[in-house]
Formats: structure tokens, C-alpha cells, sequence
């Protein structure tokens, strides 16, 4: 992956995390290396088990690694105790302390700073203003709403100003439409205090709505960082592409590998060009994946062909599933609906399936 | 099975009941009832008085008594819960190692070991003290009532201790606390009711204990029981029925207060 410009927040450098040891040992994160960049928003993304939880509790200094180096603004926090990283955490079951007030709760992190009273105060004002908490500064944390909680949660640790906020799934235990409204906060408040984001989901819808960039990972490996187009649009292999919203499978030999194009040439006999995959490597036969969006269904000849063999109504779209001549793989086309018109197909007619230029990628394995 | 299974309705299960409470509490019931006899016999009756424990409240002997019992009860339950509070924070604020379960069975050591074989034990053990040191005052028992209130305090302890989610002292040290702050602004406060009821439950146990104070005990170092104890030995008047009943109102109280204390949750 290229350098990207803009100074790296942290840094997490070849780093492993063994648990258990002997025959017992498992690797939850198996040489991770990603650079997160100042003020960005940047999401973890990956199936339970996969390692998220571990290089945040990494990066939070709730445990070490095994081996590897985290590098905060350049310095090695690696085997810093949790209370002296300027890096703060909102707990996915919020941690509030119960025996204090909302206000207290948000001031705690400024009054082990020994910050002057005055400032905390002030401070703790601001927070409540910021989450628009004011009214409850009194409450005890066990006399308010989830979603409540989960405010108090982010002002309290947004309030000593950390370099940079980690958070672990902060919006699982809340209701769909809470979690919406949270989504849009989270990246109010990204926006209003600059502070670098670390952000731990296994919702990919969620990943890509919210992200500046998202790093996929999966049993203890990251597998690709790209922003959300990137990630969507280029998968980089087979676990990405599928983890993350639909797509269609296709085998194609590749011919020529040129700037990151290729050309591809479909079982039908069709030759497209496709964007490929960082780390490819040339090889006569490769899985190249269309999106069922980037692909349209004509009547007339295409680069693929088929037979209609169902339809399915979404609302604001149609999922045509199509049993392709020949290798008899089922492939999904997804069309926009208009209004008061079908979507131009019945089941068992034959169609051609349309690749244009820029929709089809090579991946990697 | 056809019917669910209820042990109330088994045949003789009130029978049973019945004679367990009447065995329980007949005896005790008796002895408050003989408190208050005006006869000096603890089985023929001869009238309500006080009188008994007006003369109990002016023995000088009883007050002295009761007072090294409250004040080496103090001291030890104060000590012990000091000890159980450090025990139960080490070993539940670990993961758990090999060893662990080893260390819970030293903590807990005086619920197993014969209370008679520590009184021996401590008993030779302190004799080559005292004349090493020519030390005999109060500390010996202090310290032997220490030991043996440990378990007593560390139980409700780590009972609290487990029920605290682990998170909280994650999140102030994620607030800048160091280990000494998040355990003075979190779990300290989060723990009292834990620690309280230990407190109390180590005091009752302290208070209640005959045979190692027996057997520890200098010359004039009376507790209330051993005091009790030896009174009885020369013939039981109501006196003993007086004290008696005075220490059980002052146990059921501060088991009851522990009741509440620990139950409260938050
Ligand atoms: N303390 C531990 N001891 C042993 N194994 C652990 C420990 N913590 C995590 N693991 C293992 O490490 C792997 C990664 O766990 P982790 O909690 O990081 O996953 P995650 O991606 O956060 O999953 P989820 O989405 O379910 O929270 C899992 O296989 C888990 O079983
Ligand atoms: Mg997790």
C-alpha cells in the first residue's frame, strides 16, 4: 500500500497477541501492521472472533502485546499502563461509575489530570453542551436512558481531550432507530472536536456509512484498509468481497496486467477490463467479482448470458437472479425501480448480462 | 413423574419441621424466659423481675469482661477485614493462575483446621513467646482472633468484589486514575457494603469465641464467654441467663444490620 500524506496518529507495528501458551495458544491478532492518520475516522471491521476487541485493549493498554510496536504521534505506548496514554475508551457496556452523577462521571477523567476546579467545571459544561445533556447533570447514571448513558459514556471520555477515542461496538446494545440517530452524533461530535476516531463494528453497513477509512479484518489478520469506495468498489480477496454487502463470483483467465487494469476473459468467451487487486499476483486463472449494481440486464447479446429465474421486489429496487449459460452459476443483477414499471423481465426469459469497463475487479486470491 | 415433586408434601415433613424448630429454639426461649426469674433458679419460676440483669450490669467481673470482649473484637474484626479486603482484591483482580484455588484454601484455612488443634497449636506457640518476650498482654488474643476472623470477613468481600463488573476500574484507569486512585474513587466506594458486612460478621465471630480464647488467654484476660464459661462451672444462676440473653440481642442486631448492609445493592 502506498504512503499516504498526513501524519499518523498511531501506529501499530508488526504486532502480535498470544493468548494461552503451548498447545493451547491462540493467535488473536497475527502480525497486524495499519497506520491510522490524525483526525480521521477509522473502523474495524470483522466477524466476532477476529481480533477487534484485542488490538483496541492493545491500543488502550489494557493488555500488551506479544510482540510488535504501537507508536502513538511517533512514541512506542506499547508497555504504557492505561493511565498514562493520552488515549481514551467508551466501553461497549458504557462502564459508568454508578456511585457518581452524571456531571462527576464526566469530570473524572480532568480531576485525575489534577485539573484546576475551575477548568473542570467549565469543561464538564461544555461536554454536557456537546451531548446535550445539560438538563440531567445531576442524575445518577443508573437513573437514565440507554441512549443517555451512552452520551455520558462519549463526554466523559471526549472530556480530557485524548489524542485519540477508541470505541468498542458503542452502539450494539441500542435500539435501530437510537442507533441511527447515535451514528450521525458519533460523527457531529468527530467533526466538532477533531479528535482521531478508532471505532470497533462488525455492522458493515455501519462501517461504511460513518468511515473515512475501514480496515477489514479477519482471524487476527487485517486484510484490507482502503476508504469505504475502496473497500466496497476493490475488494482486495474473496473474504472482503463477500463480507461485505453482495456480490457475484466469476472465474476468468487474465491476460496482461497493466496500471492495475486487466484484462479478463469470462468462461462465456467475453473479454472485459478489470481493475485488480493490490497484491495480485499473475496467475493464468483468478476470481474476478461484480457487484450486483454494477451490472445491467439487456435483451440483446452481452458479455454474459442467461435465463431469468426469479425476481425479487426490494422497494427501491429489483434483484433479478439469472442461471448463466454454461457454467450454470446463478448471478445477480440489481436494477433500480421506476415508477409503475416492471422491471423489463419474466422468469425463464433469456437475457444478456452487461459488464461495462469499470465494474468488474480481480482479486488477489 | 406425574406430579411435580414437593418436598412440603412429603409425609411427616411438618413432623420433621416442628421438631427441628422446637430443638432450635425451645432451649433458647427457656433461658430468655429464665432471665427475668425472680427465684434464683434457672428451672423453677417465682416471678418477673429485672433484677438479674441489674446485678449482671453491676458485676464488676461482667463489665470487665465485656469490655476486653468488645475491645479485642474491635481490633481483630478491624485487622481482619483490613486483611480480608487486600486478600479478596488479589485474588479476584487476577486472571486466574495455577495456585489460585490453593491460595483461596489458605485464606480460608481457620474454617477447616479444628478450632481446637489452633487453640493447642497457638497455645504452645505463644507460651515460647511470652517467655522469649516476657510480653502477655492483649496482643496474643488480638492476634489469634485476627486469624481466625479472616475467612469470616473475606467471604462477604469477594462476594462483592465478583459481582463488580471489571470495567469500571478499567474505565478510570482509562481516565487517568492510577491503581491507588481507582481503587479509592472507585472500588473502595463501590465495595463498602461488602467490607461493612465483613466487618460485622468478624466482629460477632470475635465476640462468640471460647475455645482458642481459652486456651490463649493469660491470667485475667477474661472474655464475656470464657467468664460465662467459668461461672457456670460453679453452678449457672440467672445472672448467666441475664448476660446471655443481652449478648443474643446484641448478636441478632448486628446480624440483622449485616442482613441489610450486605443486601443493598449499588
Ligand atoms: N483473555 C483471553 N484469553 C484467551 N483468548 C482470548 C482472550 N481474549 C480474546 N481471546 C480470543 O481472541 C480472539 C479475538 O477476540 P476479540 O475479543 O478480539 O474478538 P472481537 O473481534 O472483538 O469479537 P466480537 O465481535 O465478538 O467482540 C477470539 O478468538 C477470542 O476467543
Ligand atoms: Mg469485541
Amino acid at each position: 500500500m502506498p504512503e499516504q500524506p498526513g501524519k499518523n496518529a498511531i501506529e501499530v507495528r508488526g504486532v502480535r497477541k498470544v493468548f494461552g501458551s503451548g498447545e493451547a495458544a491462540v493467535a488473536a491478532l497475527d502480525t497486524v501492521s495499519v497506520s491510522i492518520r490524525e483526525n480521521e475516522f477509522f473502523t474495524l471491521l470483522g466477524p466476532s472472533g477476529c481480533g477487534k476487541t484485542t488490538l483496541l485493549r492493545l491500543i488502550a493498554g489494557f493488555d500488551y502485546p506479544s510482540a510488535g510496536e504501537i507508536l502513538l504521534y511517533g512514541d512506542d505506548i506499547a508497555l504504557l499502563p492505561p493511565f498514562k496514554r493520552p488515549v481514551n475508551t467508551v466501553f461497549q457496556s458504557y462502564a459508568l461509575f454508578p456511585h457518581m452523577t452524571v456531571a462527576q462521571n464526566i469530570g473524572f477523567g480532568l480531576e485525575m489530570l489534577r485539573k484546576p476546579k475551575a477548568e473542570v467545571k467549565a469543561r464538564v459544561a461544555e461536554m454536557l453542551k456537546l451531548v446535550r445533556m445539560e438538563h440531567l447533570a445531576s442524575r445518577r447514571t443508573s437513573q437514565i436512558s440507554g441512549g443517555q448513558q451512552q452520551r455520558v459514556a462519549l463526554a466523559r471520555a471526549l472530556a480530557p481531550q485524548p489524542k485519540v477515542l477508541l470505541l468498542d461496538e458503542p452502539l450494539s446494545a441500542l435500539d435501530y432507530k437510537l442507533r441511527k440517530e447515535m451514528q450521525i452524533e458519533l460523527k457531529r461530535l468527530q467533526n466538532q472536536t477533531g479528535i482521531t476516531f478508532i471505532f470497533v463494528t462488525h455492522d458493515q453497513e455501519e462501517a461504511l456509512t460513518m468511515s473515512d477509512r475501514i480496515a477489514v479484518m479477519s482471524s487476527g489478520k487485517i486484510l484490507q484498509v482502503g476508504s469505504p469506495w475502496d473497500i466496497y468498489d476493490k475488494p482486495a480477496d474473496r473474504f472482503v468481497a463477500d463480507f461485505i454487502g453482495e456480490t457475484n463470483f466469476l472465474t476468468a483467465s487474465i491476460a496482461g496486467v497493466e496500471n492495475g487494469k486487466a484484462r479478463a476473459t469470462l468462461k462465456s468467451g467475453a473479454t472485459i477490463t478489470a481493475s485488480v487487486a493490490d497484491g495480485f499476483q499473475p496467475k493464468a486463472e483468478a476470481t474476478v467479482v461484480v457487484r450486483p449494481e454494477h451490472a445491467k440486464l439487456t435483451k440483446g447479446k452481452a458479455e454474459l448470458s442467461g435465463t431469468v429465474e426469479n425476481i425479487v421486489y426490494f422497494g427501491t429496487d429489483t434483484h433479478i437472479h439469472v442461471r448463466l449459460d454454461g457454467s450454470n452459476d446463478l448471478f445477480i443483477v440489481r436494477q433500480q425501480n421506476a415508477r409503475s414499471a416492471g422491471c423489463g423481465f419474466e422468469a425463464g426469459d433469456k437475457a444478456g448480462i452487461a459488464i461495462g469497463d469499470d465494474a468488474a475487479q480481480v482479486l488477489r486470491d | 413423574m406425574a406430579k411435580s415433586f414437593s418436598i412440603r408434601h412429603q409425609p411427616g415433613f411438618t413432623t420433621i419441621a416442628a421438631v427441628c424448630f422446637v430443638a432450635l429454639y425451645m432451649p433458647i426461649i427457656v433461658l430468655v424466659v429464665y432471665a427475668f426469674n425472680e427465684a434464683p433458679s434457672t428451672s423453677e419460676w417465682g416471678g418477673f423481675s429485672l433484677k438479674w440483669f441489674q446485678s449482671a450490669s453491676q458485676n464488676a467481673q461482667v463489665i470487665d469482661a465485656t469490655l476486653r470482649s468488645f475491645q479485642i473484637a474491635a481490633i481483630a474484626a478491624t485487622l481482619a477485614t483490613i486483611a480480608a479486603t487486600m486478600a479478596a482484591l488479589a485474588t479476584t483482580r487476577t486472571p486466574p493462575y495455577p495456585g489460585l484455588t490453593f491460595k483461596y484454601a489458605m485464606i480460608n484455612q481457620p474454617l477447616m483446621v479444628p478450632e481446637i488443634v489452633t487453640g493447642v497449636a497457638l497455645l504452645i506457640f505463644f507460651s515460647r513467646i511470652k517467655i522469649f518476650t516476657g510480653y502477655s498482654g492483649l496482643g496474643y488474643l488480638i492476634a489469634a482472633h485476627t486469624a481466625f476472623c479472616i475467612p469470616f470477613a473475606y467471604l462477604p468481600i469477594r462476594a462483592r468484589l465478583e459481582n463488580m463488573d471489571l470495567s469500571l476500574e478499567r474505565a478510570a484507569a482509562d481516565l487517568y486514575a492510577t491503581p491507588w486512585q481507582a481503587f479509592r474513587r472507585v472500588t473502595l466506594p463501590l465495595l463498602w457494603p461488602g467490607i461493612l458486612a465483613g466487618l460485622m460478621l468478624a466482629f460477632v465471630i470475635s465476640l462468640d469465641d471460647v475455645v482458642i480464647t481459652e486456651f490463649v488467654k493469660s491470667g485475667g484476660q477474661d472474655t464475656l464467654p470464657t467468664y460465662m464459661l467459668g461461672q457456670i462451672r460453679r453452678g449457672i444462676t440467672p445472672e448467666i441467663n441475664a448476660i446471655s440473653t443481652a449478648f443474643l440481642l446484641l448478636s441478632v442486631v448486628i446480624v440483622t444490620l449485616f442482613f441489610f448492609v450486605s443486601r443493598k445493592r449499588d
